[in-house]
């Protein structure tokens, strides 16, 4: 993708997470947690509410400090340079109200100090391949939730991270569009490999979307099981979620997920 | 259709009560119930008429009263997003001058209106700094209600596209800020009015109050009532301005 080139450091894109715990206060929300991230694959990460997946995207992006362990984005474990490595989606797509679709789109590259008319140009080359051409100029509350959420990506895309923490994406829309978003969110990856950590409450959309799949317990998050997906992000995803290999590692997810809750 | 009931219906009802007024006080039914000289309850018709021959004179005032309003009212806006500022970005001078404000809102104007006269004079100083100490209030806490209104996610979301502080503050805050900043300011826009001509009372050789004063020691109560039609029309013109700036600001609400 054009507004990410020069930005990316492939071999430095890898995301290490060794030893992880996080608590706020007395309330331990994730216990040693160890989880790789190649270069270009995406991680998925389920479980039940409140095992700290948020956390821990805050954690990876540099938000917030762990308690104990490491994270390295790229090989650097400093705060600052994790925020400067990861783009964030957060589950709400948090459009500024205030902004055109475009300004909303260009935000990153505003706030890196390009000037106006050089980011919605830059931004707006992007429009057409998400499907989103004729939209530029709408304000937020003119678009449906599909396109709001397509918004927040291409804003997240325009930033030129090598990791993207995306925070259950699509949660906040109906069945049938958040079906036709996952096909396009695996289109825009199929077309434009990324490095992304993908947390989800819903297996089915973790093990078509990711490489692979981590299922965390309850309360303090630890990992239970890691599948491998069948087919990651495949064209066809009515066929690929169907597949009875696709059923066998949803069951397993399941199944482990079940364990984990208890 | 609605929107015509909503200009035509008002208007009737305004126009019939100005009927009945006029009827009342041509007849003298108002001065008699009143047990007063017919002279001093005048008509619409002759409140009308004074309006048109002592434009002038009504003018020369206005002028004087609205110049006081705006001065002060822009003096208190601008203390007022002054003072929010600074104590959105620190907690410490937020702590510190927060108390400051509730006090200095807590001056009894009427008190210390005289006070201004001998230390200021007759002149507009007395008068835009009790207007502005009447408004700043209303718009350093609406203005700071608002700074503090803002979504964190969104601040983490801006923090993850590179944003400084200041972009965060620029792009993210003020936007949030300015529908409360301008419900501040439509009270402000309110209240100034009432001070000014307050001021006025305490000691001015010029104003409207000013005139309605004098006029109503010399009995000359058509031009009282001139005067009265005159400020009502300023203080909706000044509510009319604030929303209409608030429409053209928070374009996206």
């Amino acid at each position: 993708m054009e507004a990410g080139a020069g930005a990316r450091d492939e071999a430095g894109a890898a995301v290490a997470i060794e030893g992880l715990s996080h608590a706020f206060g007395e309330l331990e929300v994730v216990a040693g947690l160890d989880l790789a991230v190649p270069p270009h694959s995406v991680l998925g990460l389920v479980g039940p509410s409140g095992c700290g997946k948020s956390t821990l995207l805050e954690i990876l992006c540099g938000l917030r400090e762990p308690s104990a362990g490491s994270v390295a984005v790229g090989g650097e474990r400093a705060a600052a340079a994790r925020l400067a490595r990861c783009a964030f989606m957060p589950q709400r797509d948090l459009l500024l109200p205030w902004y055109s679709a475009l300004d909303n789109a260009a935000l990153a590259l505003r706030n890196r100090g390009l000037g106006r008319a050089e980011a919605r140009r830059r931004a707006g080359e992007l429009f057409g391949r998400f499907g989103i051409a004729g939209f530029e100029g709408a304000r937020p509350d003119r678009l449906s939730g599909g396109m709001r959420q397509r918004v927040a990506f291409l804003r997240t895309l325009v930033a030129g991270k090598p990791v993207l923490a995306l925070d259950e994406p699509f949660a906040a829309l109906d069945a049938i569009t958040r079906a036709e978003m996952q096909e396009w969110l695996a289109g825009a990856l199929r077309e434009d490999p990324r490095t992304a950590v993908l947390v989800s409450h819903d297996v089915e959309e973790a093990l078509y979307l990711c490489d692979r799949v981590a299922v965390l317990s309850a309360r303090p998050g630890r990992v239970v099981a890691e599948l491998q997906a069948p087919a990651p992000r495949a064209a066809d995803r009515l066929a690929a979620i169907t597949d009875p290999a696709f059923v066998a590692a949803r069951e397993a997810a399941l199944r482990a997920l079940r364990e984990g809750s208890r | 259709m609605r929107a015509a009931r909503r200009i035509v219906l008002p208007l009737l009802v305004i126009a019939a009560l100005i009927g009945a007024w006029q009827v009342a006080a041509s007849n003298g039914a108002i001065a008699a119930a009143l047990n007063i000289e017919a002279f001093l309850v005048p008509s619409p018709a002759e409140v009308g008429s004074a309006l048109w021959d002592n434009r002038a004179l009504l003018w020369e005032n206005t002028w004087v009263t609205l110049r006081e309003i705006l001065v002060g009212l822009g003096c208190g806006v601008l203390a007022g997003i002054l003072l929010a500022l600074p104590m959105r970005f620190s907690s410490l001078l937020r702590d510190a001058f927060f108390p400051l404000a509730i006090a200095a809102q807590a001056i009894p104007l009427v008190a210390i209106g005289p006070i201004l006269l001998v230390w200021f004079g007759f002149g507009i100083w007395p008068k835009v700094i009790l207007v502005a100490l009447a408004t700043f209030f209303p718009i350093l806490v609406t203005t700071l209600d608002g700074l503090r209104a803002v979504d964190p996610e969104a601040v983490k979301m801006m923090r993850t596209l590179d944003a400084s502080r200041w972009a965060i503050f620029c792009r993210v805050e003020v936007p949030t800020a300015l529908p409360s900043f301008f419900s501040g300011l439509k009270v402000a826009a309110a209240i100034a009015p009432i001070v000014a001509l307050f001021a006025e009372l305490v000691g001015s050789s010029s104003g409207l109050m000013h005139e309605i004063v004098t006029d109503n020691a010399n009995l000359e109560v058509a031009r009282v009532f001139a005067a009265v039609v005159v400020l009502m029309v300023v203080g909706l013109l000044l509510f009319a301005l604030a929303t209409l700036a608030e429409r053209l600001v928070v374009s996206w609400r």
